[in-house]
């Protein structure tokens, strides 16, 4: 069936249809409308599911480890400061091995206050132990979501994973969107299977002191699960593919296979350089897209170009754009451009004037300071 | 209740590892009894986090979910109601938290949770400070004490944490010491027959902390409720009734003792002057008075 909505009434959709047992989540522009969209579900009793209207991003986090430790499947939402307020719990989850699947949706940290599109909210919780997905379009966000269940409770992963777009650009944009039956999704996502649980027959204590070496052991075993998930984010993806006849895996090339510079990007921007790359092959310039889908784990053995011109809508201060940064440990060239920082507008024909810099050997702030 | 007839079980094992002397696995000991075997445990950063004893071993025979120091009630919101969604209903969520977990960092949520009529227990044992990190103040220190954070003693007093939990209008709320194990266990059974958000504060003097010998524990304890710097009630559906010796205080029945029998035994009130034990004083009778009117008004209410 096609929906057209925007994406936050899409991704509460597809959150629905995953049927999670419990959601916990706080109002945050521009988020706010997929908590809406969730009560309307509960109350109209769309969805058998707790929803616990909390009084914090804290303890929305907090209270869906409660709930996933006690092993049930869990969805929240969030954005900007609300993910950031999370940061704790974020990386609590990873460590408590909760494969907790939330959306947030990109926007700009303050002060001053700005509720426009950038992903520094996301790219700064890149060490959190969560799988980072972002989304170019409402389609990739219903998909994304449903596939994020799966990728998470694998047992090979155990992971929690967040689905990221951008705030406005998509979350009140409506597009069609291709939604599949109930029946199917059940079929691809059965019911969740916990690696571990609270249970009063089994009374074990989670989450003690744990001595040095241990510790580390835990650490390593969150990498290898890092790892393992490059491997199962591609048998989702093409399962999904079967199915439904979307295909993905951890990144998305487009025209890329005689290419001499590919844009490596994510999210909305991607969307916009598929524009930018048909114009510009259509005068002969042999460009390609790699839309990065997962940022973490970073998909670096599908970054093997010569030349790389990546944008980045964010920006690690004392240092530069975060994806560009690192990239520049691979083998090709990396030309870096910081652009649409809280929410200044990228269009194709912005991306087509830095591929024409990045030509010049030319990086930086685009468009105010490139040399 | 004789202290002989409480349940055999034991669900604070051998091996844990409190100080000596230390409250907590009283109150944790007698505690468990009452609330017995289908029972979660949510525990935020305190004393109750190391006391479970060194990864992999435990010495609590319930399930303990440890979470953040300021997280404790919207973990338990999270267990309560996946348990719902489980149909284990028979299983209580119990928040156990410190007071720095409580009257400070965790206030925040302990409130949602109780305006969001969460069905669990959440507990928190007062030992007036921030026991597990080194003796910190905390909003539970009393005026005078010396803590790592307040050495020339604490200049406010101690904020009113069972009176701001009432003001959410919650089915049970009741305070209680170490000192008076069936008192004690006895509420925390009616809080486990009940269901909603239901509290308990457990009075714990704590001896590295408040500067005592580890063999007067329970003597302290049971001081503090003796001078009137505890008290003892519980309020079902709001309707509060004084116990034990709070109880014979607020009738008129028995004298408050002098407050420098319970100040001269701990070394953290060493080097108050007359002045500050005039203030104490005057907060102590301020106190009475809010209790006496309190009392008075429950029983216009009859």
């Amino acid at each position: 069936m096609i929906v057209i909505d925007t994406a936050n009434h899409i991704a509460a959709l597809a959150a629905k249809m995953a049927r999670p047992k419990v959601a916990a989540a706080y109002p945050i522009t521009p988020q706010t409308t997929i908590v809406e969209r969730l009560a309307q579900y509960v109350e109209q009793a769309d969805v058998d599911m707790e929803y616990i209207r909390v009084e914090s991003e804290h303890s929305a986090m907090t209270a869906c480890i409660g709930a996933a430790a006690t092993g049930v499947r869990t969805f929240t939402a969030t954005a900007s400061h609300g993910l950031l307020l999370m940061h704790e719990m974020l990386h609590w989850a990873g460590l408590a091995r909760l494969p907790i699947v939330m959306v947030n949706v990109n926007r700009a940290i303050g002060p001053g206050w700005n509720i426009w599109s950038d992903l520094n909210d996301a790219m700064s919780q890149r060490d959190t132990g969560w799988i980072q997905f972002y989304a170019s379009s409402n389609q990739e966000v219903f998909d994304g979501v449903i596939q994020a269940y799966k990728i998470a409770e694998h047992h090979d992963v155990l992971l929690p994973a967040m689905v990221s777009y951008d705030g406005f650009i998509l979350s009140h944009t409506s597009m069609p969107v291709d939604v599949p039956d109930q029946k199917e999704i059940d079929a691809f996502l059965p019911e969740f299977k916990p690696g571990w649980r609270i249970d009063v027959e089994n009374p074990i204590t989670h989450g003690n002191i744990v001595p040095p070496e241990p510790y580390m052991e835990i650490r390593y075993s969150m990498q290898r699960a890092m790892e393992k998930a490059k491997r199962v984010i591609e048998e989702v993806g093409k399962e999904y593919g079967e199915r439904f006849g979307r295909y993905y895996g951890l990144v998305e090339e487009y025209r890329c296979d005689d290419a001499d510079y590919v844009i490596v990007t994510m999210a909305a921007l991607a969307a916009e350089a598929h524009f930018a790359v048909d114009r510009l092959r259509e005068r002969g310039e042999k460009v390609g897209l790699v839309n990065l889908r997962t940022f973490r784990p970073f998909p670096y053995e599908k970054l093997n170009y010569d030349h790389m011109i990546v944008i980045d809508r964010d920006i690690s201060p004392g240092l530069g754009g975060v994806l560009a940064h690192e990239m520049k440990a691979l083998p090709g060239e990396v030309y870096g451009f910081v652009a649409g920082l809280g929410g200044v507008d990228v269009t194709y024909k912005d991306i087509e004037r830095i591929y024409a810099l990045a030509r010049e050997g030319k990086q930086g702030w685009y468009p105010t300071e490139v040399k | 209740m004789a202290i002989k007839d409480l349940p055999m079980e034991e669900y604070l094992l051998e091996g844990h590892a409190a100080c000596p002397g230390c409250p907590i696995t009283i109150a944790l000991r007698t505690a468990l009894k009452a609330l017995g075997k289908k029972t979660v445990l949510v525990i935020p950063a305190c004393c109750s986090a190391v006391i479970e004893a060194l990864y992999p071993k435990t010495a609590f025979n319930v399930p303990v979910l440890n979470i953040a120091f300021e997280a404790a009630a919207a973990g338990a919101s999270g267990v309560a109601a996946a348990l719902k969604m489980l149909h284990e209903t028979d299983v209580v969520p119990v928040v156990w938290a410190g007071d720095g977990g409580t009257y400070d960092i965790g206030l925040q949520a302990l409130s949602g949770a109780l305006e969001r009529r969460t069905d669990f227990i959440y507990v928190c044992y007062n030992n007036q400070m921030y026991s597990n990190t080194g003796i910190q103040r905390s909003g539970a220190t009393p005026y005078g004490a010396w803590t790592t954070t307040t050495w020339g003693g604490k200049k406010e007093h101690q904020k009113d944490l069972s009176e701001i939990v009432m003001a959410h209008h919650i089915p049970y709320a009741a305070t209680a010491t170490i000192a008076y194990p069936q008192d004690l266990f006895n509420k925390m059974k009616k809080a486990r027959e009940m269901k909603g958000p239901r509290f308990v504060e457990i009075f714990a003097p704590c001896p590295p902390g408040w500067r005592f010998d580890m063999s007067k524990t329970v003597e302290l304890a049971k001081l503090a409720v003796e001078t009137g710097v505890w008290v003892l009630y519980e309020a079902v559906n709001e309707h509060i009734e004084f116990n034990g010796t709070s109880k014979s205080i607020i009738e008129g029945k028995k004298e408050r003792r002098p407050v420098e029998e319970w100040l001269t035994l701990q070394g953290r009130f060493r080097h108050l002057t007359p002045d500050d034990i005039t203030e104490i004083k005057r907060e102590l009778d301020a106190r009475w008075e809010h209790y006496r009117q309190l009392y008075h008004s429950q029983q216009k209410g009859e």
